[in-house]
């Protein structure tokens, strides 16, 4: 069963063609990053303007590399939700055209879900680790992921554990209580001067740094609850509490790279300086001296999201007896953060005296957003009867397991 | 400044649990309609006095970030018991006041049901409403924050209530 599977949720416009939920016949992407690096983040209107121009010569583009005709195509699915509303419209409308001109059913899928769903496709050069990650039990081509599963859903806006027992049936272990991790990466680039997208520039930049140069806290939050930021408690694993907060180490970032800031160009005017008319501060990211050890700062940050993250990774793993270890969303892409799991989940089995637990992350193309993942995770749902009706909406704040 | 029935009070905050306290004080004085905006750069401690403003509120869900789906909504109450709810908006991602026409900012500025909590509000410069509470949130030492509460207008619907804020707060400098 071939599915076109469209996505435009937020600064990626993007079609593929997969067959049977599993085999990636194309996967197009059509990236507006250089339209966005310029605010530091995505726009929301220009994203919608930048779909609109871009979505028709891509579902073009996926079905010519799949070397199918729209006839071929046996269902058209489509992200409803979450993300940027006007940018989700854009994919809806052109998914409801196609289904509709085609007569063949649509599915409405959810982001998040189709990010879990990623670890399930094989791209058609996947004989190898090279294309698609797995530790533990190698297996080429890599047979479905063995469930109940944890999966770290990771990107920019969303941070979350949740446990796989079946595709379409999730229980959430755990969540951010404020900022996502790739929102962490995004600010803390901003702040030292790296760029955007925040991830994959701190990961460049980390390269060659010392990632113990710097302390940065970590949020195990133990004892406490809501709220309590920032706080480095003695136990790692945190009690079993499977949260996460990232919002303190803006401020620790901060305050280990004051000694390398430059005073702002506008100093004159002193912090008396507003925008013009309104009252408000005139923020502009700092600017720090060339002998700032950027490439330590970047590594000491991006050690201290990866370590908690992977750090009740497996403390879930091990609390559920998951079979296997997922990885999903844009931050899956982060080299350190996949060495870090599978290191922190072999440590956790061999203490527990369980056997190994295989750590799976799909091919880099399918981490970040892309439409792969939406249509294969709309064959499960078919599978399972769920079929979407033309008054199909968008959702921008959709859950994980809602639609 | 600082004496009773001035339209602007400012404290130190020395970590993040107070600025949240600072939050809760605001929240728990909080009414329907009201617009608070909070002004300050990455890692000043808005998200955290958002949260703190959300459990004056009664919010007893995470207060996540907004910063990706630009605006988050939750259920809380006014410390006379009356639901309401909290809409918590991130302006950081948008360029400027042509962005906020795709997010329905016109019902944000004029919260019928209950409070706007505003982050990176200088994007919505010429959108904002007639009357709020402007936080600003500066550096004061590490680890350490001024924070200012200024009711705008002056006599605007905030002006009689930052007496009781500061009474909630204690220790104004």
């Amino acid at each position: 069963m071939n599915i076109l599977g469209i996505e435009t949720s937020c600064d990626e416009t993007a079609a593929a063609v997969v067959a049977d939920g599993r085999h990636v016949r194309s996967n197009v992407v059509a990236s507006q990053i250089a339209l966005h690096r310029a605010h530091g983040g995505v726009v929301p209107e220009l994203a919608a303007r930048g779909h609109v121009t871009a979505i028709v010569p891509v579902v073009e583009a996926a079905l010519a590399e799949a070397g199918i005709g729209r006839d071929a195509i046996d269902a058209v699915a489509v992200t409803t939700g979450p993300g940027l509303a006007g940018a989700l419209l854009v994919g809806v409308n052109v998914a409801k055209a196609f289904a509709y001109a085609l007569g063949r059913p649509l599915v409405a899928v959810n982001h998040l879900e189709a990010h879990v769903a990623a670890n399930w496709l094989v791209l058609p050069e996947t004989t190898d680790g090279a294309a698609g990650g797995t530790t533990g039990a190698i297996v080429a081509p890599p047979a479905p992921p063995a469930l109940p599963a944890v999966c770290l859903l990771v990107s920019g806006g969303h941070t979350e554990l949740v446990l796989v027992e079946a595709l379409g049936r999730y229980r959430r272990l755990g969540e951010t209580r404020d900022d996502a991790a790739g929102e962490a990466f995004d600010k803390g680039a901003r702040l030292l001067g790296l760029g955007y997208p925040g991830g994959p520039a701190i990961q460049r930049a980390a390269e060659e740094g010392d990632p113990g140069r710097f302390p940065l806290p970590r949020a195990w939050l133990a004892e406490g609850g809501r709220g309590a930021e920032g706080r480095s408690a003695a136990g790692r694993s945190g009690d079993g509490d499977l949260d996460f907060s990232f919002s303190g180490l803006k401020t620790a970032l901060l305050r280990v790279a004051e000694p390398y800031r430059l005073p702002a160009a506008d100093a004159s005017a002193g912090a008396g300086s507003l925008t013009p008319g309104a009252p408000f501060a005139a923020h502009r990211p700092p600017s720090f001296s060339p002998a700032m050890p950027v490439a330590d700062l970047a590594a000491s940050f991006q050690e201290a999201v990866v370590e908690v993250l992977a750090v009740k990774t497996a403390r879930a793993a091990q609390l559920t007896g998951a079979k296997t270890v997922l990885i999903a969303g844009g931050v899956a892409a982060n080299a350190a953060l996949r060495d870090r799991v599978a290191a922190e989940v072999a440590r956790e089995a061999a203490a527990s005296g369980g056997g190994p637990v295989p750590v799976r992350y799909p091919p880099l193309a399918l981490c970040t957003d892309n439409a792969a993942m939406i249509a294969g995770a709309a064959y499960h749902m078919l599978r399972r009867g769920e079929q979407a009706g033309w008054e199909a909406d968008v959702h921008p704040r959709l859950p994980l397991g809602a639609r | 400044m600082g004496h009773p029935g001035a339209p602007e009070t400012s404290v130190v905050s020395d970590s993040p649990r107070r600025t949240r306290e600072i939050g809760e004080a605001i929240g728990r004085l909080a009414r329907v309609g009201d617009v608070v905006l909070l002004d300050g750069d990455l890692g000043a401690g808005k998200t955290t006095l958002a949260q703190g403003i959300a459990a004056g509120l009664g919010v007893a869900e995470a207060v996540q970030s907004p910063t990706f789906t630009l605006a988050n909504e939750h259920e809380g109450r006014s410390a006379a018991g009356v639901p309401l709810r909290l809409y918590h908006i991130d302006l950081y991602r948008l360029a400027g006041p042509e962005d906020l026409d795709g997010i329905g900012w016109d019902e944000y500025a004029m919260p019928a049901d209950g409070v706007t909590v505003v982050e990176w509000p200088e994007r919505a410069v010429g959108l904002l409403p007639d009357a709020y509470l402007l936080v600003r949130l500066e550096p004061a030492g590490p680890d350490r924050r001024r924070v200012t509460l200024i009711s705008v207008p002056l006599d605007g619907p905030f002006a009689g209530r930052l007496d009781a804020v500061r009474d909630a707060i204690g220790n104004q400098t």
